[in-house]
């Protein structure tokens, strides 16, 4: 027998006795380790200097990861889902481990492509299927609360960040008497242990039978509105008018939140000039790393009582609002008033990530979630490029027509606004799919044959 | 005895990701205080 066989998706179904809050741990496993990416900043000084690299070449590193995350997540969900959730995260440890090892590569061989090659594509590469490995195996786990069960998972991916900077300056500290900078041997720790550690998590993971219910659950009997339960194909729900409304969903929302992730620091001070120093700002960015994180349980929780659809209401118009007190806030020079609102802000950036594969099986059903959210994610790609240059080019822009510093930011945060509100439009635009879209009950049938979990 | 066993797996399991997980925020946390100093 192949030794690879035991990631077969058949090998994965798990016995009666199984308890499924075995799965959230696996997911988070993977979560944890792919949302490093966001801390990738701490290397760019040390690699300079070991390098001679300038900051906008190496900034190019996490741009690359994250166009190869977009690009992996849409063209491999259907390959993830066909296989299964451990062969996937086996694969994701692989790329994401190996890029770690091609960038020491590069780093101890001072060539900058083999960095782009190693984080940049193998690594982004890694990151996207591990991204969605995990999504739809918890949806089909927690039919009763799919908001919680994605949100756990996706909040590793804020928190990753939160435990990579730290290790990663750590770990640098310690090697820096046997390498440059302590890049080189970082990369190679960090390789191996997030390899093992998102290993672990493919072993964990597991699939239910596909009579499987939750002890006590009873399926709704009629759908729900915009709560289907039957199922879209990958290929048909991209034809669909409601994966476009859901595309411009989470990309507005990624926007009006990303661009000002990347700012917040040199905002907090400029706002607020000679009140905030940069130790404080440090505080002010980690704050906000803390409530995204946080946010993504919290609101995909609350979607399962709220509904999908009024919690991104609640993300649109509360978000709208907040971005419009903000530069009032900054006049009145209320630092308490203008921390709460990027606070919430940021907790709603979050949220939206991690309720849309949610939203996603409520509209299209739970066959293809995994690779339709997996071609959604495309939409984060194209806010990671809006976000930043929206609120950098608007700051340029009025700093060059003599706004002062302090208030360069209020006319993008009215832009934002204005986003958010048109977020708000499509939203509102959500219904059903059209009877065309779904598999036939014969179709179903037929597939599901050879697709236990069309049974969920 | 199989409950124990499930309840040792699910500790254990929890705790993996949980600990550094913990200590991440920790971290954060004792960064972000520095904001209100």
């Amino acid at each position: 027998m192949n030794a690879l066989s035991v990631l077969d998706r058949g090998r994965i179904i798990a016995r009666p006795d199984y308890n499924r809050w075995l799965v959230p741990p696996a997911a988070l496993a993977i979560h944890l380790c792919i949302g490093q990416a966001y801390a990738f900043s701490v290397f760019n000084l040390p690699l300079s200097k070991v390098g001679g690299w300038k900051l906008t070449e190496l900034g190019w590193i996490f741009t690359l990861a994250i166009v190869f995350l977009g690009l992996a997540a849409a063209f491999a969900g259907r390959w993830v889902e066909d296989q299964g959730p451990r062969k996937a995260m086996f694969t994701a440890a692989c790329f994401f481990g190996g890029g770690f090892l091609l960038s020491a590569l590069g780093t101890s061989l001072h060539n900058i492509w083999l960095i782009y090659l190693g984080y940049g594509v193998i690594g982004g590469i890694g990151l996207g299927i591990g991204y969605i490995s995990p999504v739809s195996t918890l949806i089909k786990w927690f039919p009763d609360r799919p908001g919680m069960a994605t949100g756990l998972a996706i909040m590793g991916f804020g928190g990753g960040a939160l435990i990579a900077s730290p290790l990663s300056v750590f770990l640098m500290s310690r090697y820096a008497s046997i390498a440059p900078e302590g890049v080189a041997p970082t990369f190679v720790t960090l390789g191996v242990v997030y390899f093992c550690f998102m290993l672990a998590g493919a072993i964990m993971v597991r699939l239910p039978a596909p009579d499987w219910r939750p002890q006590g659950f009873v399926a709704p009997a009629s759908p729900q509105k915009l709560i289907t339960l039957r199922h879209v194909h990958v290929d048909q729900a991209v034809r669909t008018p409601q994966f476009y409304l859901l595309w411009w969903v989470l990309c507005l929302n990624v926007t009006a939140g990303i661009g000002v992730l990347g700012q917040a620091s040199a905002m907090s001070q400029e706002v607020f000039p000679g009140r905030v120093s940069v130790v404080a700002a440090a505080g002010f960015v980690g704050l906000l790393s803390l409530f995204n994180m946080g946010g993504r349980f919290f609101w995909a929780s609350a979607s399962d009582y709220l509904g999908r659809k009024n919690t991104y209401t609640v993300f649109f118009l509360l978000g709208a609002i907040l971005y419009a007190i903000v530069p009032s806030a900054g006049r009145a020079g209320s630092i308490a008033l203008f921390v709460a609102c990027y606070c919430v802000i940021l907790s709603m950036y979050g949220g939206g990530f991690s309720t849309i594969p949610a939203y996603l099986r409520d509209i299209f059903g739970t066959m293809h979630v995994g690779a339709i959210h997996g071609r959604l994610l495309t939409a984060w790609s194209a806010a990671g490029v809006f976000g930043p240059v929206i609120v950098n080019y608007m700051r340029q822009y009025q700093i060059a027509h003599g706004v002062a510093a302090s208030a360069a930011y209020n006319t993008t945060m009215y832009v934002m606004a204005s986003l958010l509100l048109v977020g708000f439009l499509c939203n509102l635009l959500m219904t059903p799919v059209h009877e065309r879209h779904y598999y036939s009950i014969e179709e179903e049938i037929a597939v599901g044959a050879e697709a236990p979990e069309v049974a969920v | 005895m199989r409950s124990t066993s499930t309840a040792m797996k699910l500790a254990l399991a929890w705790a993996f990701v949980g600990i550094p997980l913990l200590w991440g925020v920790a971290m954060t946390l004792r960064n972000a205080i520095k904001l209100f100093e």
